[in-house]
């Protein structure tokens, strides 16, 4: 018979891992669709300009070539000690969630124009019509190449966080579920219109994305350099709470100061 | 050698990205928590400190000119 206090523990301990779960499939979920959006703009712009056929055959090599990638580092990762993976993984996440919260911020407090996926997908297109046409085995070798590197570069971002997050905490096909959710719905939407993704606001997955990213980041990372959190794991919701402050107080700040200089601007003018 | 050069430009840019103040930070921010970490005192703080200074000097740099 467990004690109470046994239970409580028990239950603490499934709550916590039902949440960090739930974290997991909802970054993997959101980093995929961000990245998805991006390849999808691409493989549009490639059919539209230059053929259904050779665009969509660049996606089916990409993806080939993304399968390779993740069937031979999935299960080396397994292998690495946990401490040493989550000091790697804590510090390559940590690199990227600073990367996309950096120009989320940027984005968000006007300092950076906000990615338009129209405008993209018009800059794509009009470089592909002007391209000249090279066919080998009866496709067009622009298109397949255009398609192939956009889907390749993107997937691998994809495949990079879903086996470093996933591996880091134990659960990569909870990671991939999340992912490839992510992109079947992507590719649902955008076969459905036809057109960019535009209304979905990038920016915002890219700040959400960010912050979990980050504070999944400084978590690890001082666990695998055998440091250790007061509370254990449920650290990761005061973490959590520090990152997002620290990002709205930023956005807060330089959108302060971009009104100022806006201001002085036009009083000089 | 032009295929190295973008296979190592590749990497740079999709590790390191638009600011390397922030790859030098965590990497030095890695290693004083395992130092520290070494002589029994908490690190906690450490990334959370190391993320903060990163982050405010990194859109320092980005916004400067506006």
């Amino acid at each position: 018979m467990a004690t109470a206090a046994e239970w409580y523990g028990r239950r603490s301990d499934t709550v916590l891992r039902v949440t960090s779960g739930v974290f997991l499939v909802i970054s993997a979920f959101l980093a995929s669709a961000v990245e998805g959006i991006e390849a999808l703009t691409i493989v549009l712009a490639s059919g539209v300009a230059r053929g259904w056929r050779s665009s969509l055959t660049g996606v089916a090599a990409a993806l080939v070539v993304l399968a390779a990638i993740v069937a031979a580092l999935g299960p080396a990762l397994t292998v690495i000690p946990i401490n040493a993976l989550r000091l790697v993984v804590g510090g390559l996440l940590l690199t990227f969630g600073l990367q996309w919260l950096r120009k989320a911020i940027l984005r968000a407090s006007g300092f950076k124009s906000t990615k338009d996926e129209d405008a993209a997908y018009a800059e794509h297109v009009a470089e592909a019509e002007t391209a000249g046409r090279v066919e080998r085995h009866g496709v067009d070798w622009y298109g397949f190449t255009l398609s192939f590197k956009g889907v390749l570069l993107e997937g691998l971002e994809v495949a990079f966080i879903v086996l470093t997050f996933g591996s880091a905490q134990g659960s990569i096909p909870l990671a991939a579920l999340g992912a490839g959710v992510a992109i079947v719905l992507v590719a649902a939407l955008g076969f459905a219109v036809r057109a960019p993704l535009a209304k979905i606001s990038e920016n915002t997955i890219k700040f959400v994305v960010g912050v979990l990213l980050t504070t999944f980041g400084i978590f690890w990372s001082t666990e695998g350099a055998g440091g250790s959190w007061p509370g254990d794991d449920a650290a990761i919701f005061g973490v959590l709470a520090f990152v997002l402050a620290l990002s709205f107080g930023l956005v807060a700040i330089l959108k302060r100061r971009k009104r100022e200089m806006l201001v002085t601007a036009g009083a000089r003018a | 050698m032009k295929y190295v050069v973008a296979f190592g430009r590749f990497w740079w840019n999709f590790i390191v990205g638009d600011d390397w103040l922030a790859a030098v930070g965590i990497i030095l921010g890695i290693a004083a928590t395992a130092g520290i970490a070494t002589s029994g005192i908490a690190t906690w703080w450490v990334m959370p400190l190391v993320v903060l200074i990163v982050l405010v000097v990194s859109l320092r740099r980005a916004t400067a000119a506006g």
